[in-house]
């Protein structure tokens, strides 16, 4: 019984008429939690009710406060008829669940209504008691802290990485069940909205147990998606990155000393050693975590560390040939792997068997799906779906996997939930080990060594028709399957691990395409205790000192056996390494990776029609046009980045969208120059026919274009790579080790790598004076122009335009090559969906459709914020579904932010390093550096200390000495900040009740007090929002909670409300004010790595109806002004600070 | 290929003025593209007319949604569907409740019903003001008057506080109810010349001086009628036309002192009984709800209209009526001084500001 909620309904406003004889409206309201509902008393005849009820008080358990949201409904009295609804409120807890966090959930809330949408608002006040729980076998994970964040988040120190963490939950989609046909649309969508709260409430509770048990405290990275599989289900399910978060600056001396910092939550991690690694003495550049997975234990029980590596590389090497005709594809190993799909006909043999599972009751898996999680999977509900998709290379490992799994899966099913959770902690253990991923895009300095490139996975299933909510194995192995793949791939790029990482799904009937994508990675071995012996060979190998600006670039894998055709040059920085020519990533450009000119968003697009189908023959056509789709997309990335003279892509991200009769292909990434690898070579056309007088003119013409297109991008860009090379000995000290990654395309085998690795350093030491500078048009891309294709790839090769003068824009956390942010921000989501009113169009006409309709929306953010120059479009993040045959719909959500032109100027040499010390805006802002960072500010010393990287150490130790007292007067900085927040809140509330008061009838005393309130006095607070993990120019000084919802709107009326546009138009500005709304009531003022993850529209204007899901995530900060830091201290100094701050997003 | 959806939505609202001001117009969204493709938004930035459409598209919507929150300005600062900055909630009610001159002059004074709702077309077409844009314009007059008709306290102020206009706005809105209510005539041709500030500045200067909140604003009453007591008040300066001596005496005392000061002299002193007259019989009917309605005409027909035959110049009209105004007081028998300093400090600076031409 550990928990008391208790919530007090406080007053309405704006409540629309319900009455349409009085034009008032006799408003009450119910509050549920759970089973339990509370009504307030009708407050009659009021647009403007001031209920305030006592306090209801509902004592539940923790378990239920994670899963259930606090249930608002507003509704007016109806003495005849039975109420109607006005509207209502969901409040997701969590965020009061941990102590860090919010205290008190407190503000005005839009009430919704999924027809009518937002219907005036709601004052609710809620808080929890809680009680300490310490039965170790709870099922709830009250504490864990969520974030969306996928850095360690500011203000903390990861003390330990402890890795993946993933789950889900599958339920009935209430909108198919038989009940839906007699009940209205929006008691349906109601039941929809309520049930997604509650599986994501349940979701986040079992991952939370998983880091409870890893020793971890919270979950960083947190990437929660919903899979509307129609007929079969509504999936709820989230990967994220296990950590042990430390706080820094509430927390008291003991953080200030990294090597005294206890690994409080060890006691029950898997490392139990108690004893951090001393980073401190050592290594003072990194404060970083250490990450003590090991990847891949050897005991028995668990399985094989991919054992069958050699045959596989076998295949993929010859499926390589086949596909060779890829000018250095590096990027996807899918294409090579997928014709692994009939090297192994023998898997479909096990597609016979189902298990089914007894079920019990849609809800009631809770208890049991601890045990499904641990469990292995069990293989044959897997192949029954998977039969004709292509088997992955680690299918010996499956069936291994499926033994054990199965065995110990059905003996815990029959042994009751006491067995489950024995099984749970054992078993976990050796699940944690199993997937060394991580889903963060930036590290701490020094936590990646070297980057292997892009490994994706992607397979096509059929969705199961008889749908049992008990048995989600089947995605389970699903995903299992996907995730060996990645695993395996990273192996064979020579790495253990995979950073980065994400997993998607498109759905079109019942197909599904599952893709997975991250970057292999090779972490430093200083990190990973315990988990060296498993990885192979002593650490000393690792120990290379590369500089930090290139090492993450020097090949991981083995120079002599290539898994690729790769040109190798030694690295342009420091000569004793090999590089590769090209670098495609997922992560984030390491902040201190050298690099020339500015970055740039690279796009490529593709549309592919397909025969509609059904079943499995649909779904083997899918899966065989998906590995030409991955080469089309990277030949387009390859060229599209030559156009630009650069040679690395971060923040890739390829997303394969299936629609009844078409495939759509949207890869995205920011092109970058690093000045540690090669200068690309320029693209040469090329004609088949030579003699062909007209065709050689045409070719000299396109030529030139090109030539003038790249000369042009260049300038725009300031790529100007030798000069930096050799004027910039900053890059050179940047302080810590990077990672970047390459591109790499297929397996080789690993433990050749190991020596391979070693030789390969030793070797270019001794070359160092071979370094070929001349490279150039030697290594130029051919482009042969011999048929129609090839020309419509050049011509879509030049039609992208370059963005307007004053423009830039990036699909990564921060613009390469700007650092000089201003303050002003707009945060914007826009939505197109285009229709094919030709049917018949060629693969071409339909290419040329979406690139145009990717184009326009660039253009047109371009236009619609151009009053923002000069202005970055960061993290743009586009995604693209066929909602309906003949529709293509992109959804945009990215963020514009204002910098300061004359900066970018000089020479970014200083600047960066700086700005990322004293502005706490790069994510390698571990312990240390934070703590220098407000060190440097408390001792007033701020601008030495910052300057050079290596001096901001020696100072961090110096100034630790303050440390406690700076740790006092932040945290009474924040009290001070909360009550003031609170404060404004009150008087807020209180201006508009004077202000209801005075209406028509006012006297005059009143009169003086509202002329007292002029109308720049807005009482509603600003809050900013952003999808990157930072607000330039602020300081973010508190999490209050993860903010995660979900909306359903649907309208009969859509003409009315100016069709389609008009309707997602409204619904998306609700989306926002209830974001807003839930934030401020968590006292935050700001929203930090805010993403929409779905928007799935249905219209039908014959009807003129239409209906719209949006999934919204994001953490809630409190954040202050840079600039108000040093005045810290005095209630004035807090007020100015929050209404300029507000100002600000003005 | 046709865009079937296209939305663009900004976490704190996005709006150019200038689009802002095209939507309040009228235009439609075909035409407003037009206007601003016209207007170079082109020349500076490579958009084509697709781009421009869509944004165009996205802000009217934006501004659809808004209106509703516009009709109560006071919401508009503490609603929750947008994020509008301070300065642009300024902007989006000021402009919102913004007019044309033109268009209030023709429904100045006239009673703000359906009626003159159903006129509207007209208006339009006579002013050249889109009809959406005049229904706009007459909807705000009719909104703010149904809210300060029956409030109390100074009218000003009312309106600035209900719908957070500007002091300037907020005063050509008092002016407008005011006309509204006591549905002054400002229609006829005689006054055409009459430009809606003239009569803005007049109705102010009523407001200030001739009703009752104008003598203590400590008195709660309405600001929109005239002071009864006043308008009664007024008659005893029958006594200023009525009394031969007096208007003697008061005639001799104003020539004196204008004579040698104005080319106009003669025809001052020739008219100086037909005007004053005049002011004073305009003062004496007051009472008559009628003539209030007539008190522009009035002057322009009795006082303004004779001295613009003579040639008279904004001078020779001020040096006259302050020293008429001024001769009343040192004539011994009169002893209505207040009221007709209340009286004529309003009809002087009145005909300051109607006489031109």
């Amino acid at each position: 019984m550990p928990g008391k909620l208790k919530a007090k309904i406080v007053a309405g406003r704006h409540l629309p008429v319900m009455d349409r004889a009085s034009d008032l409206t006799d408003a009450f309201v119910e509050v549920k939690f759970g089973n339990t509902t509370f009504k307030t008393d009708v407050y009659p005849k009021s647009l403007n009710p001031q209920w305030n009820s006592e306090w209801f008080k509902f004592e539940v358990d923790d378990e239920d406060l994670q899963d259930e949201p606090l249930q608002i409904t507003v509704l007016d009295h109806d003495t005849y008829s039975a109420n109607d609804a006005i509207g209502k409120v969901y409040i997701d807890i969590d965020p009061l669940l941990y102590s860090e966090a919010a205290s008190v959930i407190s503000g005005w809330f839009p009430i919704y209504d999924t027809i009518h949408g937002i219907r005036g608002e709601i004052n609710v006040l809620v808080k929890v008691e809680l009680f300490n729980d310490l039965n170790r076998f709870r099922q709830s994970s009250c504490g864990v802290k969520f974030f969306c964040t996928t850095s360690i988040p500011k203000g903390y120190r990861a003390a330990i990485v402890h890795g993946f963490v993933e789950e889900l939950v599958v339920n009935e989609d209430p909108e198919y069940q038989w009940i839906d046909r007699i009940r209205t649309p929006r008691a349906s969508n109601e039941a929809r909205q309520r049930l997604i709260f509650l599986m994501s409430g349940e979701l986040q509770r079992k991952i939370g147990l998983k880091v409870l048990e890893m020793g971890g405290n919270a979950v960083v990275g947190y990437l929660q998606c919903f899979d509307l599989e129609g007929e079969s289900g509504l999936v709820v399910r989230a990967i994220g990155t296990a950590c042990t978060l430390e706080k820094l600056s509430s927390g008291s001396g003991t953080h200030t000393h990294p090597n005294t910092a206890p690994a409080s939550n060890a006691c029950n991690s898997p490392s139990k050693d108690g004893k951090e690694p001393v980073f401190g003495e050592d290594l003072p550049s990194s404060s970083g975590p250490s990450t003590p997975f090991r990847a891949l234990p050897t005991s028995s029980s668990s399985p094989p560390p991919f054992s069958p590596s050699k045959p596989c590389s076998r295949q993929s090497s010859s499926s390589d040939t086949d596909l060779s005709l890829t000018p250095k594809t590096e990027m996807t190993q899918s294409p090579r792997l997928r014709p692994g799909i009939f090297l192994c006909p023998s898997s479909p043999i096990l597609s016979t068997d189902t298990l089914s599972l007894p079920g019990s009751g849609t809800l009631g898996y809770g208890h049991y799906s601890g045990l499904r999680a641990t469990t292995p999977p069990p293989l044959a509900s897997t192949h029954s779906d998977s039969a004709l998709l292509r088997k992955s290379v680690s299918f010996t490992e499956d069936l291994l996997l499926a033994a054990s799994g199965m065995g110990s899966g059905s003996m815990g099913k029959d042994a009751g939930p006491l067995k489950t959770l024995l099984r749970q902690q054992t078993q976990t253990a050796l699940e944690q080990r199993e997937f060394p991923f991580f889903t963060l895009t930036s590290f701490p300095s020094g936590f990646l060594l070297h980057v292997g490139g892009v490994v994706s996975a992607r397979s096509v299933k059929l969705l199961d028709r008889i749908h049992n909510p008990d048995e989600p194995e089947t995605r389970d192995a699903w995903w299992e399957e996907i995730r060996q793949e990645i695993k395996s791939h990273a192996k064979a790029l020579g790495c253990h691990a995979v950073v980065g990482y994400s997993e998607s799904t498109s759905i079109c009937e019942e197909v599904c395409i599952l893709s997975a994508s991250g970057t292999a990675a090779i972490l430093n071995p200083r990190y990973m205790r315990e988990g060296c012996l498993d990885l192979g060979g002593s650490d000393q190998r690792f120990e290379d000192p590369s500089p930090s600006s290139c090492g993450f670039c020097h090949i991981p894998y083995d120079e002599l056996n290539m898994p690729f055709p790769a040109q190798l040059t030694y690295c342009f920085h420091c000569r004793r390494q090999k590089v590769p020519d090209v670098l495609f990533t997922t992560i984030d450009l390491p902040s201190d990776a050298a690099i020339a000119g500015k970055g740039c968003f690279i796009q490529a697009r593709l549309c592919r029609l397909k025969k509609k189908g059904q079943g499995e023959a649909n779904a083997t056509a899918i899966s065989n046009q998906l590995p030409f789709m991955e080469y089309e997309l990277h030949t387009q990335l390859m060229n599209k980045l030559k156009l630009r003279s650069m040679n690395a892509l971060f923040g890739l991200s390829i997303q394969i969208s299936v629609g009844e009769n078409m495939l759509l292909g949207l890869a995205s990434a920011t092109g970058v120059y690093l000045t540690a690898l090669p200068a690309p070579g320029g693209i040469q056309i090329a004609g088949k026919t030579p003699g062909d007088l007209n065709t050689e003119q045409h070719i000299l013409n396109i030529q030139k274009r090109i030539n003038d297109t790249i000369a042009k991008n260049k300038e725009f860009y300031e790529v100007n790579p030798p000069k930096l090379f050799a004027l910039d000995p900053e890059v050179f000290c940047g302080t810590n080790v990077d990672l970047t990654e390459e591109v790499v395309g297929s397996p080789i085998p690993e433990p050749r790598l190991r020596s391979r690795l070693f030789r390969s350093h030793s070797e270019s030491s001794d070359e160092l004076s071979e370094l070929d500078l001349s490279h150039g048009k030697k290594d130029a891309f051919v482009l042969e122009v011999d048929d129609t294709d090839a020309v419509e790839d050049i011509q879509s090769l030049l039609t992208d335009a370059s963005p307007p003068k004053g423009f830039y824009s990036c699909n990564t956390e921060t613009m390469p090559g700007i650092y000089n942010w201003t303050s002003a921000l707009q945060m914007f989501t826009s939505v197109r969906v285009l229709r094919l009113s030709n049917a018949n169009l060629s693969n071409q006409a339909l290419n040329k459709v979406f690139t145009d309709l990717c184009e326009n929306l660039l253009k047109s953010f371009y236009f619609k914020l151009r009053s923002m120059i000069p202005c970055c479009l960061s993290h743009l993040v586009f995604s693209v579904a066929v909602p309906e045959e003949d529709l293509i719909q992109v959804a945009v959500t990215a963020v514009a932010m204002t910098f300061d032109k004359d900066q970018t100027q000089d020479k970014p040499a200083e600047k960066p390093i700086t700005k990322g010390c004293s502005e706490a805006e790069d994510q390698l802002q571990f312990s240390l550096e934070l703590c220098t960072d407000s060190s440097s500010i408390n001792s007033q010393s701020s601008s030495k200390n910052s300057g050079v990287p290596e001096s901001s150490h020696l100072s961090t130790r110096a100034a630790s000495v303050d440390y406690g007292s700076f740790a006092d007067r932040c945290s009474t900085w924040l009290e001070l900040l909360r009550l003031k927040a609170h404060t404004i809140r009150r008087g807020s509330v209180k201006t508009i009740s004077s202000l209801e008061h005075s209406s028509p009838l006012t006297d005059g005393r009143s009169r003086s007090l509202r002329s007292s309130r002029s109308f720049g006095g807005s009482s509603v607070s600003v809050v900013k929002m952003t999808p990157l993990s930072f607000l330039p120019g602020t300081r973010i000084v508190k999490y209050v909670g993860i903010i995660n919802m979900f909306f359903i709107r649907e309208t009969t009326s859509l003409r009315e409300e100016g069709g389609v546009s008009g309707f997602l138009h409204s619904f998306v500005a609700e989306v926002f004010a209830m974001v807003r709304a839930h934030v401020a009531a968590l006292g935050g003022n700001a929203v930090v790595s805010y993403s929409m993850k779905d928007c799935v529209l249905m219209e039908n204007p014959n009807k003129n109806q239409c209906q719209c899901l949006i999934n919204v995530s994001g953490d809630a900060v409190i954040y202050i002004r840079e600039t108000d830091q040093e005045v810290t201290g005095s209630t004035a100094n807090i007020r100015l600070s929050c209404t300029s701050s507000a100002d600000g997003a003005t | 290929m046709a865009v079937e959806l296209d939305v663009f939505v900004g976490n704190t609202i996005i709006m150019s003025e200038e689009v802002y001001q095209l939507w309040l117009d009228g235009y439609t969204v075909n035409d407003a593209v037009k206007v601003r493709m016209e207007g170079g938004v082109l020349d500076e930035f490579d958009a084509k007319a697709d781009v421009v459409l869509s944004d165009t598209m996205d802000q009217y919507r934006t501004f659809q949604m808004c209106e509703r929150l516009l009709h109560s300005p006071t919401k508009l600062a503490n609603q929750l569907l947008f994020q509008i900055p301070p300065h642009r909630q300024a902007t989006l009610i000021e402009r919102y409740y913004a007019f044309d001159d033109v268009f209030v002059r023709e429904v100045l004074g006239k009673k703000l019903s359906k009626g003159t709702k159903k006129d509207l077309d007209d208006i339009s077409a006579k002013t050249g003001v889109m009809l959406k844009s005049c229904r706009r314009q007459f909807d705000n007059f009719k909104r703010v008057f149904k809210v300060v008709e029956e409030l109390k306290g100074p009218l000003v102020e009312n309106i600035r506080q209900h719908f957070l206009l500007s002091d300037k706005l907020a005063r050509d809105y008092a002016a407008i109810v005011f006309f509204a209510n006591n549905r002054f005539e400002t229609g006829k041709r005689k006054l055409q010349y009459l430009t809606f500030q003239d009569l803005a500045f007049c109705a102010g200067q009523l407001i200030n001086n001739w009703t009752v909140g104008a003598v203590d604003n400590m008195v709660e009453d309405m600001d929109v009628d005239l002071d009864k007591e006043f308008l009664q008040e007024l008659k005893e300066l029958k006594v200023l036309i009525t009394d031969k001596d007096l208007l003697d005496q008061h005639k001799s005392l104003v020539c004196t002192a204008l004579r040698g000061k104005t080319k106009a002299f003669n025809e001052m002193e020739a008219n100086f009984k037909n005007l004053s007259r005049g002011l004073v019989n305009i003062a004496t009917k007051l009472t008559n709800t009628k003539d209030v309605r007539d008190f522009f005409i009035d002057l322009v027909e009795k006082f303004i209209e004779p001295c613009r035959s003579d040639h008279w110049t904004a001078a020779d009209m001020k040096l006259y009526l302050t020293h008429y105004t001024n001769s009343a007081h040192i004539l011994d028998t009169f002893k209505h001084q207040v009221v007709w300093d209340r009286y004529m400090g309003v009809i002087k600076s009145c005909i300051f500001k109607m006489y031109h031409d």
